[in-house]
């Protein structure tokens, strides 16, 4: 039983990752098939991962209303966010005579899926990121008095960017135009680069700790 | 106009009314925003990824193609759900272990070769360039990435970067000159990626105030202004009776006001 519980996921997860890792200098069609079909593979699983997610927050949830935590209410509304939302998913449309089933929109005619999407989904996003912008602004105001050498950088740079991204700014200061593509371009690609080098590296590490059994988190606690 | 498409204004008003309402103090006409928020997101990508995966990826296939094969992932995904039942909770450690495996090999190879070999490749350039028929030239033009000039500050920042990130040796001397200019250039760095987000934050709430400007048209029924209205109407109230909750000392319950002025706030009022 041991095996079945420890031994076996751990030789499943070194043959696929032996194989997989293989498979990129194999320029064969047998090959290309079966990356597209595993890709197809892990978007299938990966659509249960969401059934774990999506139960955990329908838990968390009901525990609030069952025992009246302060707030309850609002997860209510979240319920009935989530049951509306699937509701209108699957509804038939009598405008276009046919099953909703995720479109937005058939043959031109908006869906109430697509209603709910364009007049609540993206009004809502559109503001909870809006609203960070002022949240940045006094973000700003604290961390950006040039009190040292890197912090008064840190400024410039900034103030450059945003000039150089507004019509107004370029007026203000006609050279923070090409400043700005500078920066972005070159300053800014080096230290991306040099970022993405170390993350790719460490990420690689990982990946080879995993397949050799030495990474094991993944598998979590519980009974061996 | 279509009912729908007013009804959609009149919606789409007072969420983004609601939202705005945090930049004055956490409410719950907020709330409300931000659980319908989370809810309806969650619902949108129940539908799709039941579309998507469910139909396209599995009914489909399987029932109009017959490829039987796609019970594999289906049977690896039911035994995620293992986790629910604790006496075979450990199935679904095979599922993850797939997962995993295969995220892991998949990575290796394409990692090494788009994100380490092409960078370094990227960085690495002819530090000067042969003109036509002459001899090397270094060009200096700032505004073209391509320039020799802009290969050498590119070289340089990679390199410090890396330095200032490579803790394995003791940052002093010459190691020490490479880690202050790789600060230097993060700190550039960090400033336009900052500016850059600032900007497109901007550009949101642009949006968001070009959408509230049309929908005040009397077209739309004047949604904004009157929504707006509304909107500080409750926040006076919901701000009343926080004070009143305040000065009755109850901060956690949420007692109706008829029993708040009878029994637990009598006495305790200011005059």
């Amino acid at each position: 039983m041991i095996f079945l519980r420890r031994q076996l996921p751990l030789l499943i997860t070194f043959v696929a990752g032996v194989v997989f890792a293989a498979q990129y200098y194999v320029p064969h069609p047998t090959s290309e098939l079966m990356l597209t079909e595993v890709t197809k593979w892990l978007q299938i699983i990966s659509g249960f991962a969401l059934v774990l997610g999506v139960t955990s927050l329908f838990h968390i949830h009901a525990v609030k209303i069952r025992r009246k935590e302060p707030g309850w209410a609002y997860s209510l509304i979240l319920y009935g966010g989530i049951l509306g939302t699937i509701a209108a998913g699957f509804s038939y449309s009598f405008t276009a005579g046919q099953w909703v089933n995720g479109k937005e929109t058939i043959n031109g005619i908006v869906t109430a899926f697509g209603w709910i999407y364009s007049d609540m989904m993206v009004p809502l996003q559109g503001t909870m990121f809006a609203i960070l912008a002022f949240f940045i602004a006094s973000a700003a105001y604290r961390s950006f008095r040039a009190r040292s050498r890197e912090a008064a950088l840190l400024l410039i740079a900034a103030i450059i960017v945003m000039m150089g991204r507004v019509p107004l700014g370029e007026m203000l200061l006609p050279v923070s135009g090409d400043v700005t593509q500078w920066i972005l371009n070159v300053l800014n690609a080096a230290v991306r680069r040099a970022i993405l080098i170390g993350i790719s590296l460490g990420a690689v590490a990982l990946s080879l700790k995993i397949i050799f059994g030495m990474e094991r988190a993944y598998l979590g606690g519980g009974k061996e | 106009m279509p009912f729908e498409t007013l009804l959609g204004a009149w919606v789409a008003t007072g969420l983004t009314l609601f939202i705005f309402t945090f930049l004055y103090q956490d409410n719950p006409l907020f709330k409300l925003a931000e659980h319908l928020y989370v809810g309806v997101s969650v619902g949108y990508t129940i539908v799709k990824v039941y579309d998507t995966v469910i139909v396209r990826l599995l009914y489909e296939p399987m029932v109009n193609q017959g490829d039987w094969s796609l019970l594999v992932p289906l049977g690896i995904g039911m035994l995620m759900l293992a986790r629910y039942f604790p006496k075979i909770a450990w199935l679904s450690r095979i599922a993850f272990a797939f997962i995993v495996g295969v995220g892991s090999g998949l990575a290796i190879p394409r990692i090494i070769s788009s994100y380490i070999l092409k960078q370094v490749e990227d960085t690495v350039r002819p530090l000067a360039s042969l003109a036509s028929g002459g001899g090397p030239t270094f060009t200096y033009n700032l505004l073209d990435p391509a320039s020799n000039l802009n290969a050498l500050v590119l070289l340089i920042g990679v390199v410090s970067v890396l330095f200032y990130f490579f803790f394995s040796i003791e940052h002093t001397g010459p190691v020490r000159v490479a880690a202050r200019t790789g600060i230097l250039f993060l700190m550039i760095a960090f400033g336009a990626a900052f500016g850059y987000t600032v900007m497109a934050r901007m550009s949101l709430l642009i949006g968001r105030f070009t959408d509230l400007i049309e929908f005040a048209d009397p077209r739309y029924g004047r949604a904004t202004l009157w929504l707006l209205l509304a909107t500080v109407a409750t926040l006076i109230a919901s701000g009343a009776r926080r004070r009143d909750l305040r000065s009755c000392g109850t901060s956690s319950s949420l007692p109706s006001r008829s029993t708040m002025s009878s029994t637990s706030c009598s006495g305790t009022r200011p005059a």
